[in-house]
């Protein structure tokens, strides 16, 4: 087979397996194992098969027009990208700081979106999971299952998620690819109709997401002795926090923790992230590789998202958040928590987070304000760096004196977690996968590990339901030694 | 009655209007009570199992993957829908169809100011499907029955085209539902 390999020098005594989403065909990532004469596991990639070009087709484009267009990227957290964008042109039309109207606008904007993109992950896509059990029949463990088996916690995955998308609609025009951010500030404040619409339910909001959040700790908990060890490894752990520490999915400087909680650096301003981060390039897909740049590709890679956020931070500045993080925190003894499937957990804290502070800054009498964009002296260059609901985002771009983009360079969210996914599948795949036979189990708990980094080029399969796969197995010759094909007709 | 069969593809998009069909909000519970879903990324059904009613596509054609599976939705379905921008008319991916596709991947893997690639190396697995010279909308590949515009297309808009063929009857859009953002 000529197959490239590039960690493992002789190949002559490997086999290949192949684990690929059916979305393969639609475009999306795979899974292949690298296995030795034993049948263990020497290697497992995680193929993302898509490639858009934005970096490149972005040149040339007049700046005000990048928040709007980038966010095109991904039509399940477009604000992240839409706010990324509009924190970069806020420096480059010379705006360090917006007015306070334009400010909590947009923060109102990318709450919301928090909590309509962590309670659709939870509802739709992990509850079949919780409720049904990994080795559940395919054909119930989906949402279809859920809203026919628990029709009450369907119905609240669909009011939550509806709740976050008015919020993006009020603020942003529309729920999904809108248009309230504009370089130096935002668009339309908040009316005082649009707010009484959304406070009535902000309580209720709350309470659901802390009961979402005990469903999934009551979960954890009972499950602990297998979830522990579940695709988990030591890791860094990267986010954005506040100046003072606390957890701000907005606004804030880099800061990276190793396994044991050490600080690898912090206080990184969003404008000086190319002095700490690196990506490496892999032929086998098309998503790179990022690392921390002093400690190299090999020890540099580290986790982004809910999980790291949760690491990272000293505290959380609402009070409900802020005792389960204390509580998630004993988890790890006092060290970060390394354990993959506490990203569920982590998530959800960032659900009641979420849900707290829309509380607080929906009655927040600024959002009536009418002084809505300022602006200072142009700049060539901005970065915008902004925590999506999966992790750390990075936009950078340079543009010319006549106002077009020179330069733009993103690193989406996921990709900081691309080598964690690789870890985590070859973890998983090292301990149930028996060299010989490809079971329903272990293509459960391969997409159950991936599954818990929410990864957004899944985003087909994230909507709704589970990761169809289909895996084959070849011997060194390339001839078919067994095939195994999870919810097939 | 039967359910109506309903099958729903994502190609080269952003996803964006598989979530606007999400935002039709509770009357998602009564849409399953309707219909069937057949291949789509809300079930794990691998390949089609019965012939489907409707087809609705997303995304246009980016490589040659997507290609197959619209030919697959198309034999397969009786009426083929392109849902959004991207399915009707390329949309933002076809952005990069008036640059040469080397020059994507170059300022992707080698230029990029975080780029670490002594090497020089873009990505050519033979796991990764081939690139399209550009993007296509899907009618320039098969034939689509009806085109549904919008970036993405309104929650109502869907709700009422679907509607309208469960019911058997015209579709009715009212001027703001029917729009090319």
């Amino acid at each position: 087979m000529g197959t490239e390999v590039s960690h493992v020098t002789n190949t002559n005594e490997l086999r290949r397996t192949i684990i690929e989403p059916v979305t393969r065909i639609e475009g999306h990532g795979k899974v292949s194992l690298l296995l030795d004469s034993s049948n263990r596991v020497q290697q497992a990639r995680f193929h993302v098969v898509e490639f858009r070009g934005f970096e490149r087709f972005v040149k040339g484009r007049p700046y005000w027009e990048i928040p709007v267009l980038v966010q095109r990227l991904c039509g399940i957290c477009p604000v992240s990208h839409h706010l990324a964008a509009a924190k970069a042109m806020d420096v480059v039309v010379g705006v360090d700081d917006l007015t306070p109207t334009a400010e909590r606008m947009r923060r109102l904007m990318h709450y919301g979106q928090f909590f309509q993109s962590h309670a659709l992950h939870f509802f739709h896509l992990v509850s079949p999971d919780l409720l049904f059990g990994f080795d559940a029949e395919p054909g119930v463990r989906n949402v279809i299952g859920v809203a026919q088996q628990h029709p009450d916690l369907a119905v609240q995955g669909v009011m939550m998620r509806k709740w976050g998308q008015e919020i993006i609609k009020a603020t942003a025009g529309k729920k999904i690819h809108g248009t309230g951010a504009v370089p130096g500030g935002i668009n339309k404040n908040l009316t005082i109709e649009e707010r009484d619409a959304l406070v009535k339910d902000a309580d209720r909001m709350l309470e659901w997401a802390v009961s979402a959040l005990e469903l999934c700790k009551k979960y954890t908990r009972e499950h602990l002795a297998e979830l522990a060890s579940f695709g988990s490894f030591p890791s860094s752990h990267l986010s954005i926090v506040r100046a003072d520490g606390a957890m701000d999915f907005y606004h804030g400087s880099l800061r990276a923790i190793d396994a044991e909680g050490n600080v690898i650096f912090d206080k990184v301003e969003p404008r000086d992230y190319l002095d700490v981060i690196r990506e490496e390039v892999r032929p086998w897909s098309y998503m790179k590789f990022p690392y921390i740049k002093d400690l190299g590709p090999e020890k540099g890679w580290y986790r982004v998202g809910p999980l790291a956020r949760l690491n990272t931070c000293d505290f959380i500045d609402t009070p409900i958040a802020e005792k389960e993080r204390e509580e998630l925190k004993e988890l790890g003894g006092g060290r970060p928590v390394n354990v993959t499937m506490a990203y569920h957990w982590a998530r959800l804290i960032e659900l009641v987070h979420a849900a707290e502070k829309l509380g607080s800054l929906l009655r927040d009498p600024l959002l009536q304000g009418d002084d809505l964009v300022t602006k200072g002296e142009r700049r060539s260059e901005g970065v915008g760096i902004i925590e999506a609901p999966r992790g750390t985002l990075f936009h950078h771009y340079r543009v010319n004196a006549n106002d077009q983009v020179e330069m733009a360079n993103l690193i989406v969210s996921t990709t900081n977690n691309n080598e964690p996914m690789n870890r985590a599948v070859g973890a998983v795949a090292a301990e149930h996968f028996d060299g010989r036979e490809v079971t329903e189990g272990l293509l459960n708990r391969i997409e159950v590990a991936i599954r818990a980094y929410d990864p957004c080029l899944s985003c087909a399969t994230h909507a709704v339901g589970q990761m169809p796969l289909s895996v084959t197995a070849y011997d060194a010759t390339g001839a078919v030694v067994a095939r195994g094909v999870k919810g097939s007709a | 009655m039967p359910k109506v069969r309903i099958a729903t593809a994502a190609l080269a998009g952003c996803f964006g209007c598989h979530m606007s069909v999400l935002d039709i909000d509770e009357r998602i519970l009564k849409l399953i009570e309707l219909v069937e879903f057949d291949k789509s990324p809300i079930n794990d059904i691998k390949r089609f199992t019965d012939r489907c009613a409707v087809g609705i596509v997303e995304g246009g054609c980016a490589n040659e993957e997507n290609v197959h599976v619209l030919r697959e939705f198309r034999t397969n379905c009786d009426v083929l829908i392109s849902l959004g921008d991207c399915a009707t008319m390329g949309g933002l991916p076809a952005m990069r169809n008036g640059i040469p596709l080397w020059e994507c991947f170059e300022e992707a893997y080698i230029a990029g100011p975080t780029v670490h690639n002594p090497s020089g190396t873009i990505p050519n697995d033979p796991e990764l499907p081939l690139i399209l010279d550009r993007v296509y909308p899907c009618h320039e590949v098969v034939k689509i029955d009806m085109h549904l515009p919008g970036c993405p297309p309104p929650a109502d808009a869907i709700w009422e085209v679907l509607t309208a063929l469960l019911q058997n009857r015209p579709v009715s859009l009212s001027y703001g539902l029917l729009r090319y953002d």
